[in-house]
């Protein structure tokens, strides 16, 4: 099914741990991904689930005294993990890009914008300082910055929030890596500029052939830009597929849970539906059966798998436990059938 | 820029203004007047009401102090009432010592200051910083005339190497190679000392800053752009943890042209600072309102000058 060449990256069994007091922590746990070229792939989930602990351990940028990886990230031959840092900083930028959350906080508030786009362009290409300022200039008009010359010459406090994730995904880009890594990158703005973000991403992405990690709490961020989705639940993958299948058929409870506390426009129905609790913390995390059973109450502690596993339920869409089929919402006519 | 650096230097006109009125003011309601220190046995009360007359003391206030700008504005700060000659030239004298002084100490201060700082900050939690900052917890508690006491006993009376007061030798003719060895020779130790014990709050300043720095997203923006962790820490961490150094850098400046007042009278070193205490046991009202003034221009100039200094290393930072 997949061209073995269109394989960009494979994730197998990571576990990235943080050290808490004396003990490591998994963030991420077990978790297998893969990225194929020409593709945006979404990694969906509330906060605190280990989206970015997955996105910064694939790009290397964990402090390793506090960190502990393992697992597989296969690139080009090559197993990113364990990486020594001269070899990894070789890949950072050239091969990855990642444009962050807080484009503000992402820029040097000392450096001038084109100086800071350039420095990519220092270290990863031969490039002289006059084609390095050409390059420059064509990145920021390539991200739609209206007056490429005077941006050039300015400081990150004197552009606007828009702008300023323009410019970090500029930087992000100007290698033309393979990959690209955004997380959460319209968290931070407004919802009319959240669209032309978007937008841009899906014209890089079309341009340069790349493959596109994108990391996100919002689902319908998903549903417009993403081909495939990964759901992630407390460092867990739990269910991944295309968009189409998974929204179509969503399968794990975690899943169905995101979707209905979805706010539909067009639905007359007040109540929003939001999953009840929290993505637990690093140490309270329990390490047998399925983290999410304590979210869903009303569902029998018979009912639920006891060593869950990804399970294939239709081609290319995996569901990390098989019971699902006996989930219900309390408040659903399935649950008044139930009750009866 | 010259357009606001010029308008904040004619706002401190008025501010000097109010300043020069109420210390005046002060230095009247002060009990006794300079005379009163100088009596002298077989001076009559009809002499001392001469002297007084003479000196304009019986004048009101608000003449006395009309006379005192009047004066001030043509660089004649008055007559000191102890050592018996002019106010500007007393303290240009003593403000060459305390210049020097201020120098030679600002630049031990940030010799010792910023690499210690910065090493303890980079290499957080390593012996080194643990030394580094045991080190300077400890000069932090210790008073400051205790600490020059110390080395003034050690290293002056003790192992001799350095003069233990004055700012020259009377030996050596001003203008000759000698004479400015032997007053950099007399600063020596008091410069140390001095730049010494100001290193902790800019050790420490300098620690915190290039670890919060290196937890900076634009600084995990330059790591994921490849750039190696040297070129990392010399351009993005370093620069910013300097910034709140260079904006305290103009206070710094002004506050030890001031002269310390401990340091000069613990080393008897001719500067403002121990003229100002010198003059204020005396009552040598001439000379102790002119340098409360020139404190406090002092003080302005420190505020304009870091303002300045911020809005060039800080492009956030433009002065309105
Ligand atoms: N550097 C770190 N040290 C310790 N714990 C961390 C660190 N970074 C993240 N965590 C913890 O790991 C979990 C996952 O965090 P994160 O990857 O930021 O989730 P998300 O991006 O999905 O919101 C959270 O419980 C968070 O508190
Ligand atoms: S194991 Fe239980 S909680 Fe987990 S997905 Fe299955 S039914 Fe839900
Ligand atoms: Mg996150």
């Amino acid at each position: 099914m997949d061209k073995p060449e269109d394989l960009l990256l494979d994730v197998q069994h990571l576990h990235t741990g943080f050290r808490l007091g004396d003990a490591f922590y998994d963030a991420v746990d077990d978790v297998s991904i893969t990225l194929r070229k020409d593709e945006i792939l979404a990694i969906v989930g509330e906060s605190g689930s280990g989206k970015s602990t997955l996105a910064t351990s694939i790009i290397g940028l964990h402090d390793m005294r506090n960190t502990k990886v393992t697992g597989d990230i296969l690139y080009n031959n090559l197993n990113l993990v364990g990486l020594n840092e001269t070899l990894f900083d070789r890949i950072r930028g050239k091969d990855i890009g990642m444009i962050f959350q807080d484009p503000l906080a992402a820029l040097n508030p000392l450096m001038r914008i084109g100086e800071q786009i350039e420095e990519t362009l220092v270290y990863h290409t031969k490039m002289n300082k006059e084609e390095r300022d050409k390059r420059v200039l064509e990145l920021l008009s390539q991200v739609g910055i209206p007056n490429p010359k005077r941006t050039a010459r300015s400081y990150p406090h004197e552009l606007s929030g828009g702008m300023r994730q323009r410019i970090v995904i500029a930087i992000a880009i100007a290698c033309k890596p393979p990959i690209i890594i955004a997380d959460e990158p319209t968290t931070a703005l407004d919802v009319t500029i959240q669209a032309q973000i978007l937008d841009l991403l899906e014209d890089i992405q079309r341009e340069m052939h790349s493959g596109i990690i994108l990391i996100t709490h919002d689902l319908g961020v998903v549903a417009e830009t993403a081909d495939r989705v990964a759901v992630m639940y407390a460092g867990q993958i739990v269910e991944s597929g295309t968009v189409m299948d998974v929204f179509k058929h969503p399968t794990h409870p975690y899943t169905r849970s995101l979707l209905r506390s979805m706010p539909q426009a067009e639905s007359d129905d007040d109540e929003l539906h939001v999953i009840q609790g929290v993505v637990p913390s690093l140490k309270n995390m329990q390490m047998k059966g399925c983290r999410f059973a304590p979210r869903i109450p009303w569902i029998p502690a018979s009912a639920h798998e006891e060593h869950p596993t990804m399970h294939e339920v239709a081609p290319d869409h995996f569901v990390q436990c098989t019971c699902y089929k006996d989930f219900y919402f309390p408040d659903d006519d399935q649950a008044a059938e139930k009750g009866e | 820029m010259w357009k606001t650096i010029l308008r904040r230097i004619l706002i401190m006109i008025p501010q000097l203004f109010l300043l020069s009125v109420l210390v005046f003011i002060l230095a009247k309601m002060m009990p006794g007047d300079p005379l009163s220190g100088s009596f002298q046995q077989g001076q009559s009360a009809a002499q001392m009401a001469a002297l007084r007359q003479q000196y304009g003391l019986n004048n009101p206030w608000y003449i006395q102090y009309a006379s005192w700008v009047g004066n001030m504005l043509h660089g004649d700060l008055g007559q000191s009432f102890v050592y018996k000659r002019s106010v500007t030239g007393l303290i240009g004298e003593r403000a060459v010592n305390t210049f020097w002084l201020a120098l030679m100490s600002t630049v031990i201060l940030y010799v010792i200051a910023i690499p210690a700082g910065v090493i303890a900050g980079r290499y957080e939690g390593s012996k080194r910083d643990s030394a580094i900052s045991v080190t300077s917890f400890i000069l932090m508690a210790v008073p400051p005339f205790v600490f020059y006491l110390l080395a003034l006993i050690f290293f002056g009376f003790f192992l001799q190497w350095f003069p233990t007061g004055g700012s020259v030798s009377s030996t050596y003719n001003p203008g000759t190679l000698g004479y400015v060895w032997d007053r950099i020779y007399h600063m020596i130790l008091p410069a140390l000392v001095a730049g010494i014990i100001t290193t902790p709050s800019t050790i420490q300043y300098l620690r915190t800053g290039v670890i919060d720095n290196t937890n900076q997203d634009f600084v995990r923006t330059a790591r994921s752009k490849g750039v190696p962790d040297r070129v990392i820490f010399n351009k993005h961490i370093l620069r910013n943890s300097l910034l709140p150094i260079a904006a305290f850098m103009g206070n710094q400046i002004t506050s030890l042209l001031g002269g310390s007042v401990i340091l000069e009278t613990v080393f008897s070193y001719p500067g403002m600072g121990q003229l100002f205490v010198s003059s204020m046991t005396s009552r040598d009202y001439p000379v102790v309102i002119s340098l409360v003034l020139l404190f406090g221009f002092l003080t302005l100039l420190g505020n304009l000058l870091s303002d300045i200094i911020m809005s060039i290393v800080d492009p956030r930072i433009r002065i309105e």
